[in-house]
């Protein structure tokens, strides 16, 4: 079965008013609904910008983008694009509006005109897809970092989007939180088919999704599995970013001549496959 | 204190002053500090005291709370009082020491003006007490808005006030952090002369000020991507609706200025 797309960019270049070169460059992209998708790329590589593109805050220099088939530039759908693609930001605080969690929640549906009384419930039902229900009268600025996101994952939550698209929104944050949310997200993915974007910086994140994009210089360099992706550490540093430590580990390990296998992501496949190793070695 | 802005004093239990619409509440206030305006010799502030006391009793705040409302007002009633008492000259004498004298005239008008001025703020810290910060803005966008076919901008005022609330706990927290991270770095806040003073708060506030400014630009991204287009079709979480309650608050409190104005007559 063809899997449907629901983000789809075609030939697509933005250029800041007075910038000199493109911040995103001929990217043609199709994201598939329910996937989970890593964006990677160092600083300045255009992943904010694409964001931005995805939802139409930002228009086409050149190409085209589609949310469900809706072109961003036609401005009868203006509307319905951001409504069905919810993009969260970086820094939590400078995206709450309201002084109480349940009225910033409340902030889309006003907006896109959700009738009162369908309101409470709504608010409710997004509140407790991120687990933050118990927190509905509370004042946002008493909320660690973890929670203001989630209760901004909420607002988006609650105006129904068929996707995501998440903008570094872990980098603010302390370990704890960073798992906090993006457990939240990918949960979000997988029980309930949101289709998500997710801007890292974070190795570790990357590894854990469906397929990892790297950009560099506004334009898509790298395409493929984590593991696809990650496996090619040369082409990683050139686009001057790093394989997540567990990987470098098994490659290392690997190269000295030690039995494990190469294409490991993370501490938890790490501890396996130790322990796997260990059981074995014990028995013989 | 942080939490004291962005909720203002709200004291959340419930009692029939907490239930009243919020924007009963604004008109009454204003109402009632007419009221106060209105009172003449000490007689004329009795209904305005009863009245008061009534509604303290009614909306179940703690009256140590009420009194704490006072609190950044205890200079400016100290003044008040010890000014109209020494400075005012006429009637009849009752204390001379030197060339400090009290007259009656004097005394009448400390007692006045002071209690007059603990009116007022008893009065409108008890709208701000019983009504959630959130109320009193969609109060009034809704008692403003029919001033929008003269093109006022009830709605992006109600808006305003709500990120201004918003972002004050924010910008306190950076600024302290600022004002941290430059003290750390050698800067004196504290000392010094008033303008050598002011001349250290300008690294204090440029950063500030960039960064609110950085936010602002977020923020209305932020805004933009929730679908947000200003005031035009929107519907509203809490809908204000006026209940039996209004009225009953609405006749007492008008009744509250002919009172006053009969009462101050007797005297
Ligand atoms: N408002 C702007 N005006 C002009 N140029 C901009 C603007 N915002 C970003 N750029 C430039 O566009 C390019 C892409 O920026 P973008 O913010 O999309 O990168 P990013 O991958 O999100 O970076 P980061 O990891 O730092 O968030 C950069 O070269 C940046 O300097
Ligand atoms: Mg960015």
């Amino acid at each position: 079965m063809k899997k449907q797309a629901e983000l789809r960019m075609e030939n697509l270049s933005f250029k800041y008013e007075g910038a000199e070169g493109f911040a995103v460059k001929n990217v043609d992209l199709t994201i598939e609904k329910g996937s989970f998708t890593t964006v990677l790329g160092h600083n300045g590589s255009g992943k904010s910008t694409l964001a931005k593109l995805i939802n139409g805050l930002f228009l086409p220099t050149q190409g085209k983008v589609f949310v469900d088939g809706m072109d961003t530039q036609d401005e009868q759908h203006t509307w319905d694009v951001r409504a069905r693609a919810g993009v969260v930001f970086q820094n939590p605080d400078n995206q709450i509006v309201a002084t109480v969690v349940k009225d910033d929640v409340a902030f889309g549906l006003e907006n896109i005109g959700v009738p009162h009384e369908q309101m409470e419930a709504r608010i409710e039902e997004a509140l407790g897809a991120v687990d933050m229900l118990d927190f509905i009268d509370r004042a946002p600025h008493m909320l660690s970092g973890g929670q203001k996101q989630r209760v901004a994952i909420a607002g988006i939550m609650a105006m129904k989007p068929a996707a995501l698209i998440l903008d570094e929104v872990t980098s603010m944050l302390d370990p704890k939180g960073r798992k906090e949310v993006f457990d939240t997200v990918r949960r979000l993915n997988k029980q309930r088919g949101i289709t998500v974007v997710w801007i890292t910086h974070f190795m570790e994140e990357a590894a854990l999704s469906d397929r990892v994009l790297v950009m560099h210089r506004g334009e898509i360099r790298m395409d493929g599995t984590p593991r696809e992706v990650f496996a090619n550490g040369d082409a990683l540093r050139s686009l001057r970013l790093d394989v997540p430590p567990m990987a470098l580990l098994a490659q290392e390990l690997v190269r000295r001549g030690i039995d494990i296998r190469e294409d490991i992501l993370s501490l938890d496949e790490m501890e396996r496959e130790v322990v796997a190793k260990w059981r074995l070695n014990c028995k013989m | 204190m942080l939490r004291d802005i962005t909720l203002g004093q709200y004291y959340p239990v419930d009692s029939p002053i907490h239930r009243l619409d919020p924007r009963t509440k604004i008109v009454l206030t204003i109402v009632y500090i007419v009221a106060v305006f209105f009172g003449k010799g000490l007689l004329g502030y009795l209904p305005t005291l009863l009245f008061l006391l009534l509604i303290i009793k009614l909306s179940g705040v703690p009256f140590t709370m009420m009194l704490k409302s006072l609190r950044p007002l205890r200079i400016l009633l100290i003044f008040t009082f010890v000014l109209n008492l020494f400075f005012i000259s006429s009637g009849e004498v009752l204390f001379r020491w030197r060339f400090i004298q009290i007259t009656k005239d004097g005394l009448s008008h400390a007692l006045r003006f002071s209690l007059r001025l603990i009116f007022l703020v008893l009065g409108t810290s008890l709208m701000t007490l019983t009504t959630p910060p959130v109320a009193l803005t969609d109060g009034l966008e809704s008692l403003c808005s029919p001033l929008k076919k003269i093109g006022f901008p009830a709605h992006e005022m109600a808006m305003m006030m709500t990120i201004a609330l918003r972002f004050i706990p924010t910008l306190i927290e950076e600024a302290d952090k600022i004002m941290k991270a430059q003290s750390a770095r050698g800067a004196d806040f504290s000392s010094g002369s008033v303008t050598s003073r002011a001349r250290a708060m300008i690294p204090l506030l440029v950063p500030l000020f960039i960064s609110a400014f950085r936010r602002a630009g977020d923020l209305a991204f932020a805004m933009e991507a929730r679908c947000y287009r200003g005031g035009e079709g929107r519907t509203r979480l809490h809908i204000l609706k006026f209940r039996k309650g209004d009225a009953v608050a609405f006749v007492i409190t008008g009744l509250l200025i002919p009172v006053t104005i009969f009462a101050g007559r007797l005297l």
